[in-house]
C-alpha cells in the first residue's frame, strides 16, 4: 500500500511540474514580442495559409521530409506511433471507453514495435553518421534512452508479465477521482511509471520543448504581408 | 572612357579598381566535380576554419554607432545581460533556443560546411555556440546540471569562438527551410553580433560602414558632389554609347519615383551597368524619378550585426528623403539583404508610408517595376540583343527566402526569371536543389564580403559553383545573372578561383538595358 500511496504523490507532482511548466513556457512564448516580420519565404499570404502550413508540418513534417529522408522517416514513424500509444493509454483513464478509442486498440498495440524501431534508428544515427555525432550531447542520448525505455517496459508488462490491466485501470481512475485503489506491484509496472514521471518532469526543461515551442516560430507562423499591413511589437512598437 | 569615383575604402571593392591575385592564396580552393549538380556530402574536420578571424573593428567604428569602443572591464557579466534582454524581446531567439532536438536536418545544409567541412559550420553547431551559453546562464537545467545538456561558460575561448564562427554565417536562412521548427540561425548569429557588438568586440567591416552611412549617406563614405560627378558622366556615356540622352538625376524635388539603390551601382562593376539598365527603363517608361544624395543607399549593414537602433536611424534617411523631395512612389535597386529590409522592415520600421501613392506598394522592386512594364507592353525589347549570352539566374538568398515580389507567393523566383526570358533568347536555370528557396549563399552575404575572410567567401561559394559549372557544361551558359550588389562582387572575385571568367557576373538590368530600344516608344 506504501508503492500505491508513493506513486500516486509521484503522479500528482509530475503532473502540476509538467501541466504548469508546460503554461508557463507557452505563456512567456506567446508573450514575448516578434518586433519585425521573419516568416521564411515562400509564405502565405493569408492566415488560413499560416494553418494550412502548419498543418503540414505537423502531420507530415514536411519541411523535414525535403530536408532528409532517413530522419524523416524514423521521426516521423517515431511521432505517429508515439500518438498511436499515447491515445491507446486513454482506455486507462475512461470508463467507459470511448468509442474511438476502442477502435484504435489493435494499432497501438503495434504501434509500440513502430515506435521502438523509430527510435532505434534516430539513435543508431547519432553514433554513425559523423555530423550527428558530433553535435549530440549526454542528454541527447538519455532522452533517447528514457523513450526507449518506457516503450520497451510497457512491451514488458503486456508481453512478460502481464500483468492485469483492470488493476491497472482501477488505481489509475483512482488517482484522477482522488479514490485511491492498491497498485499491482508488478517489476515492469513500477518500472513503466518511474520512467513516464521522469518523461513528465523533464519535458518542461528539456527539449522537449520543440513540441509547443514550433507553434511559435515567428519563421513558419507569420503571415507574409509586411508591404499591405503595418507591424509592430515590442521595440519597433515604442 | 567613364569616369568615375573611385575610393580606397570602398564599403564593396570594386573588381575593375583592385587585382585579384589568386597566387597569393594561402588555402586551397575547393575542387569542383565534371557534370554533377551538387557537391558530395564531406566528412566532419574539427577546426578548419578556427584560425579565420575577421578584423576586429577599431574604437573609432565601435563608438560611431553606438557600442563601446574596446572590451569593456566586466564583459562576462554584460554579455549575459545583453543576451538575457535579446531573448526577453525577441520571440524568435527565445523559441529557437529551447526548440532544437539536434536532428541533424541542418547540418548539411550550410554552403560554410559544405565548402570548409568544419562541423562549426553546421548550423545547429553554430547556433549551439549560443545556445551552451543561453542554457549556462538562463535554463534549470543548465544552471544544475551543465555537463550534462552542453551548458558552457561564456569565458574567452567561448568569445573567441563566436567571434570566429558567428563571422562565418551569411545569415542566408538556408538551414531554416529545411529545419523542422523553423529555427533561423540567422537570428542567433544576429543576436550573437550584437551580444559582441555591445561589449566593445565588433567587426571592422560592418562597424566602418555603417559609421559612414549615418555621416555620408552611403556604405562608401561618397559625398553628394561626387555622386553628381559620376551620374553626370554616367549620362554622357550612355549618349555616346546610343546616342539618346538618359537622365540619372539627384535630389529633384517633384519626381514620380525615388529610386533606393546600393551605392555599389553607382561606381562597381558589373553594378553599374544595372543602373544604367534602370536609366533606359524608366527613360522608356517616361516615369520621372531620382536618387537621393542624403539617402544614397540601399544597404543596411544594421541587419546583419542585429543592431535595433542602427536599423530604424539607417532605414529612416530613406523616409526623410522621401518626405523632402514629395515622391509618389520608392523603388528599391538590385540588393539582396536591403530588399528584405525594405520589403519586410521598412513599414515597420519607418512607416506607415500614408503620403505616397496607394495605388502602388511601397516598396517596389525594381523587378517588380520593369515587369509591370513589360506586362503592359511598355517596353520595347529587343531580345536578339543579348544572343551572345547563355544566362542563369542566382537567387540571391535575402530576396529568396526573406521577401517576395508580386502578388503570389514565390513571385520572387517567377519575377526576375520572366524579365529575363522577356529580354534574352537563352535561359537556362540551375539544378532544383540548388535554386528558389534552396539556393545557394554566393558566399559573400551577411557582413562577410572583406578581403580578410577571403578563404570563408572562395569555399563557402563552392556550392553555388558545382551548380554553375553543371549549367557551363551542359549548356554553355556564360553569363550569371543576380541581383544583389554583394552576390555581384562576390562573384566577381571568387569566379576565377573555380576557373570562370570574372566577367560572367551580370546585373539582371544590364540584361534589360542591353535589350531596351531606346526611343522605340517615344
Amino acid at each position: 500500500m506504501i508503492l500505491s500511496v508513493v506513486f500516486a504523490l509521484l503522479f500528482y507532482a509530475a503532473t502540476i511540474l509538467l501541466v504548469v511548466g508546460v503554461a508557463r513556457k507557452i505563456a512567456v512564448y506567446a508573450r514575448t514580442p516578434a518586433p519585425l516580420k521573419i516568416p521564411v519565404a515562400p509564405a502565405p499570404l493569408t492566415r488560413a495559409g499560416v494553418v494550412w502550413r502548419m498543418t503540414k508540418e505537423i502531420t507530415v513534417f514536411r519541411s523535414l521530409f525535403f530536408s532528409n529522408k532517413w530522419i524523416w522517416l524514423f521521426g516521423w514513424m517515431f511521432h505517429v506511433a508515439l500518438a498511436l500509444v499515447l491515445a491507446r493509454h486513454l482506455r486507462y483513464f475512461t470508463e467507459p471507453v470511448w468509442g474511438w478509442v476502442a477502435l484504435i486498440q489493435p494499432f497501438g498495440k503495434y504501434a509500440a514495435f513502430a515506435m521502438i524501431a523509430g527510435l532505434a534508428g534516430l539513435w543508431a544515427r547519432r553514433f554513425l553518421v559523423d555530423r550527428v555525432r558530433y553535435i549530440t550531447s549526454l542528454s541527447d542520448h538519455l532522452m533517447l534512452a528514457l523513450l526507449m525505455a518506457i516503450a520497451l517496459s510497457g512491451l514488458g508488462i503486456k508481453y512478460l508479465s502481464h500483468t492485469d490491466i483492470v488493476d491497472i485501470k482501477a488505481y489509475m481512475l483512482g488517482l484522477m477521482y482522488f479514490d485511491w485503489q492498491p497498485l499491482p506491484a508488478d517489476g515492469f509496472v513500477l518500472l513503466h511509471f518511474s520512467l513516464v514521471i521522469t518523461l513528465m518532469v523533464v519535458f518542461p526543461i528539456s527539449k522537449l520543448l520543440h513540441a509547443p515551442g514550433m507553434f511559435f516560430a515567428p519563421t513558419r507562423t507569420q503571415v507574409d504581408d509586411a508591404r499591405e499591413v503595418r507591424h509592430t511589437a515590442g521595440w519597433t512598437a515604442e | 572612357m567613364r569616369v568615375r569615383f573611385v575610393t580606397p575604402q570602398a564599403g564593396l571593392p570594386s573588381n575593375n579598381t583592385r587585382s585579384y591575385d589568386v597566387a597569393k592564396a594561402t588555402f586551397d580552393t575547393p575542387e569542383l566535380k565534371p557534370h554533377q549538380e551538387v557537391v558530395d556530402l564531406p566528412t566532419v574536420k574539427p577546426g578548419t576554419m578556427h584560425h579565420l578571424k575577421t578584423f576586429p573593428a577599431k574604437p573609432v567604428h565601435n563608438e560611431s554607432i553606438g557600442y563601446p569602443g574596446e572590451l569593456v572591464d566586466d564583459w562576462q557579466d554584460k554579455a549575459v545581460q545583453r543576451l538575457g534582454e535579446l531573448v526577453e524581446g525577441s520571440k524568435a531567439l527565445r523559441v529557437f533556443l529551447d526548440t532544437c532536438v539536434k536532428c541533424g536536418a541542418c547540418t548539411d545544409k550550410c554552403h560554410y560546411f559544405l565548402g570548409t567541412q568544419d562541423p562549426n559550420n553546421m548550423p545547429v553547431a553554430r547556433q549551439d555556440l549560443l545556445r551552451s551559453v543561453y542554457r549556462r546562464y538562463f535554463t534549470f537545467a543548465g544552471k544544475h546540471f551543465p555537463k550534462l545538456v552542453g551548458a558552457k561558460d561564456f569565458d574567452k575561448p567561448m568569445l573567441d569562438d563566436w567571434y570566429n564562427y558567428f563571422h562565418q554565417c551569411s545569415q542566408c536562412r538556408r538551414c531554416s527551410v529545411f529545419c523542422p521548427y523553423g529555427i533561423d540561425t540567422a537570428e542567433i548569429s544576429m543576436a550573437a553580433r550584437e551580444v559582441m557588438d555591445s561589449i566593445g568586440v565588433g567587426q571592422k567591416y560592418c562597424n566602418e560602414i555603417l559609421g559612414k552611412v549615418h555621416k555620408v549617406g552611403n556604405n562608401l563614405g561618397l559625398p553628394e558632389p561626387a555622386l553628381v560627378d559620376t551620374l553626370e558622366g554616367l549620362e554622357e556615356d550612355v549618349e555616346e554609347d546610343t546616342g539618346v540622352l538618359v537622365r540619372f538625376p539627384v535630389d529633384q524635388k517633384g519626381a514620380d519615383v525615388l529610386l533606393i539603390t546600393p551605392s555599389a551601382d553607382f561606381f562597381a562593376e558589373p553594378h553599374i551597368d544595372g543602373l544604367i539598365g534602370y536609366g533606359k527603363v524608366f527613360h522608356q517608361a517616361g516615369i520621372s524619378w531620382t536618387l537621393s544624395s542624403y539617402a544614397s543607399e540601399a544597404a543596411n549593414f544594421s541587419m546583419f550585426i542585429g543592431s535595433a537602433d542602427n536599423l530604424k536611424k539607417t532605414a529612416m534617411r530613406i523616409r526623410e528623403a522621401a518626405l523632402e523631395l514629395g515622391v509618389k512612389r520608392i523603388i528599391v535597386g538590385e540588393c539582396g539583404h536591403a530588399w528584405r529590409v525594405a520589403y519586410s522592415f521598412w513599414n515597420t520600421l519607418i512607416g506607415p508610408f500614408d503620403f505616397l501613392d496607394p495605388k502602388y506598394p511601397v516598396p517596389q522592386h525594381i523587378v517588380e517595376f520593369t515587369y509591370d512594364l513589360i506586362q503592359r507592353g511598355a517596353l520595347e525589347l529587343d531580345k536578339e540583343a543579348n544572343d551572345h549570352r547563355r544566362i542563369t539566374f542566382h537567387d540571391s538568398c535575402n530576396v529568396a527566402r526573406a521577401s517576395r515580389m508580386g502578388n503570389i507567393p514565390g513571385g520572387q523566383f517567377i519575377l526576375p526569371r520572366e524579365v529575363i526570358k522577356a529580354a534574352a533568347n537563352n535561359f537556362f536555370d540551375m539544378a532544383p536543389d540548388t535554386i528558389h528557396e534552396k539556393t545557394f549563399c554566393c558566399g559573400g552575404g551577411g557582413g562577410l564580403l572583406t578581403d580578410d575572410l577571403m578563404e570563408l567567401r572562395v569555399k563557402g561559394a563552392m556550392p553555388r559553383m558545382q551548380a554553375l559549372k553543371q549549367v557551363v557544361e551542359e549548356n554553355d551558359v556564360n553569363t550569371l545573372v543576380a541581383i544583389c550588389a554583394i552576390c555581384k562582387t562576390q562573384f566577381a572575385k571568387v569566379l576565377p578561383y573555380y576557373q570562370f571568367d570574372s566577367h560572367m557576373i551580370t546585373s539582371l538590368h544590364e540584361v534589360v538595358g542591353d535589350a531596351i530600344q531606346l526611343g522605340a516608344k517615344e
